[in-house]
């Protein structure tokens, strides 16, 4: 085992995976409570990335990780108000939104499709100077860690305060919300933001992490996420949102074991999105697939009894 | 109370489905009032409820509740006054969250101050909860970590009934809100209607197709037809009366006899 998993694959595993956590949240907040297939987030993510790492480049990686966050809730905002003031179908405000977000992702970037942050201040590289004499080679897992950590346990408070009980009643029973004076598109427009900024709060953490930005980089995030959060909740369950919290960390986090496998075992990383999309595509179908095989067993079973009879 | 002065309401106008659903209704609520509505399909009793409730605009006329003019006024900001229950027991609380996160919902609404989108409940809101939740009589106190979806029927009508009377609403509508329970059921939550709003004397408008609950609940009974209150007795009047008699009565009003398919006559239904 150790000669399959070097240590240096577990910990970019687990980095990774803390990194990407963050997508898991904001999917498990906007898909699964909300309710709403946000499609915005690839471009969501890159635009989290291009601003972190276009701040950092000026020489703030920390106020980076803010900007983002706050380009996040705009892109969010966009989603939203496209969907609750004006009509527009919620996939289709996400589509539109996914496209329109590219151009501004180039323009954040200065209009080239790469920016390289090796020589420049980074979140990681000021941890390094701090704890890589405590801690060794660990200290990107445990900024990774910590953020993810803080960002989930913030979420967890939020969803138990009144705004955060009736965004989650929204995706439930939005007449019900009204019945608590609260306007549905306006739980709808937070949880969008909310959602929004752990994306492009992923991203720019991710940049700084891997010390690039290109304008690439988010495609099929949101089946990545889809399936971390699908593994997570398979194996911890849905019944409190703590618990959801952490089934989107470790999803993430199994998901990029799971990548790290498929590496080892010479996939090929071009068909590591196919990978992931089989996952999804699995994990959403199996329960009509049990519905589907349990029904040809009793038509069998039928027929069998029918058979011994004659 | 309330008073509705003059609305009317149209639906498609100008179309070969145009319906006439309200036609220059006016009605008063005193305060205390708890007001039986029955009438024929389509006489425009939920468009009434829709028109107090804010589910849309009413082409002509104003809703005022409590001197506040609120014709105009978004669903979501008149229920903090108003409660309202339906038919579908479905349709007052979310299902997959806890029984304790549905009443915080309904208990939050009313704070005032202004940090109240980030206000929790506490210690002493939960114990109040589960008070509440007691006086139902249905054990629900004790499964207040469970979601609301595990609970049957009966238990999130009388649920909801709690939801909309926790704190305590300016006017409380009731749409039919036991005609989807059985009828052991459907007799304790109108029980539990009946003495929540005795106790905190709300004033109410209970849709019905019940003839008996029409006379019994209640100090007021309304009849509609074609989007008009055709009938409207109280009092002594009403103390009197028989189910015959208003039918009778119906007829006389409303030029033809009552239609409705799911009117129910005999006391033995109940």
């Amino acid at each position: 085992m150790t000669s399959f998993f070097t240590l240096a694959i577990v910990q970019s595993a687990l980095e990774v995976g803390f990194i990407y956590a963050l997508v898991a949240m904001a999917l498990f907040l906007s898909y699964s409570v909300l309710n709403i297939a946000d499609l915005s987030t690839d471009n969501c993510f890159i635009l989290g990335c291009a601003v972190g790492s276009t701040v950092a480049l000026a020489g703030h990686p920390f106020l980076g990780l803010f900007a983002a966050m706050a380009a996040g809730v705009c892109s969010g905002f966009v989603t939203a108000f496209l969907q609750t003031r004006l009509g527009v179908e919620s996939i289709l405000a996400g589509i539109i939104v996914n496209t329109g977000l590219y151009t501004i992702n180039l323009m954040a970037m200065g209009f080239t499709s790469n920016l390289n942050l090796f020589k420049c201040t980074t979140i990681f590289t000021l941890a390094r100077d701090v704890l890589e004499p405590v801690i060794g080679s660990w200290y990107k897992l445990a900024v990774a860690v910590f953020i993810t950590l803080i960002a989930a346990l913030a979420l967890r408070l939020f969803l138990t305060t009144r705004l955060g009980l009736s965004i989650r009643a929204t995706g439930d029973n939005a007449d019900m919300v009204r019945a608590s004076s609260i306007n549905p598109a306006f739980t709808i427009t937070v949880g969008l933001c909310v959602s929004g900024s752990l994306t492009a709060l992923s991203g720019a953490v991710l940049g700084q992490y891997q010390k690039s930005c290109d304008i690439n980089l988010g495609q099929g995030m949101v089946t990545i996420a889809l399936a971390s959060l699908i593994i997570g909740e398979t194996l911890v369950g849905r019944q409190k949102i703590s618990h959801r919290l952490f089934a989107s960390i470790l999803g993430s986090v199994i998901y990029r074991f799971v990548v790290a496998i498929a590496l080892r075992m010479n996939v090929p990383a071009e068909c590591l999105k196919l990978v992931s999309a089989i996952i999804v595509a699995v994990a959403i179908s199996s329960p009509q697939v049990k519905v589907l095989i349990g029904r040809s067993r009793r038509k069998a079973a039928a027929r069998a009894a029918k058979k011994e009879g004659v | 109370m309330l008073k509705l002065n003059h609305v009317s309401m149209t639906f498609n106008p100008g179309t070969v489905n145009e319906k006439k659903a309200l036609n220059d209704l006016s009605l008063h609520l005193a305060p205390g009032d708890f007001a039986t509505i029955v009438g024929s399909n389509g006489a425009g009793k939920s468009t009434l409820f829709g028109a107090i409730a804010g589910s849309f605009w009413p082409d002509t006329g104003s809703v005022v509740l409590d001197g506040q003019d609120i014709t105009f006024l978004p669903a979501h900001v008149r229920s903090k006054q108003i409660g309202h229950l339906f038919q579908d027991p479905m349709r007052g609380t979310a299902p997959h969250m806890t029984i304790e996160e549905n009443l915080a919902l309904a208990y939050l609404r009313t704070e005032k101050s202004k940090s109240s989108f980030f206000s929790r409940v506490n210690k002493k809101d939960k114990e109040l909860f589960r008070e509440h939740l007691a006086l139902l009589g249905m054990g629900l106190e004790d499964r207040m970590s469970q979601p609301v979806g595990l609970l049957s029927g009966g238990q999130r009508q009388a649920l909801t009934l709690l939801m909309a009377t926790l704190v305590t609403p300016k006017l409380l509508l009731l749409d039919e809100h036991t005609a989807a329970l059985d009828p052991a059921t459907a007799e304790k939550v109108l029980a539990l209607t009946k003495d929540i709003v005795a106790q905190r004397h709300i004033t109410c408008l209970m849709i019905t197709h019940n003839m008996h609950s029409a006379l019994e609940l209640g100090n007021r009974t309304l009849m509609m037809n074609a989007g008009q209150i055709v009938l409207d007795v109280q009092g002594e009047e009403r103390a009197h009366m028989t189910v015959d008699d208003l039918l009778a009565r119906f007829a006389a009003g409303a030029g033809q006899a009552l239609d409705n398919d799911r009117i129910l006559l005999s006391s033995e239904a109940r």
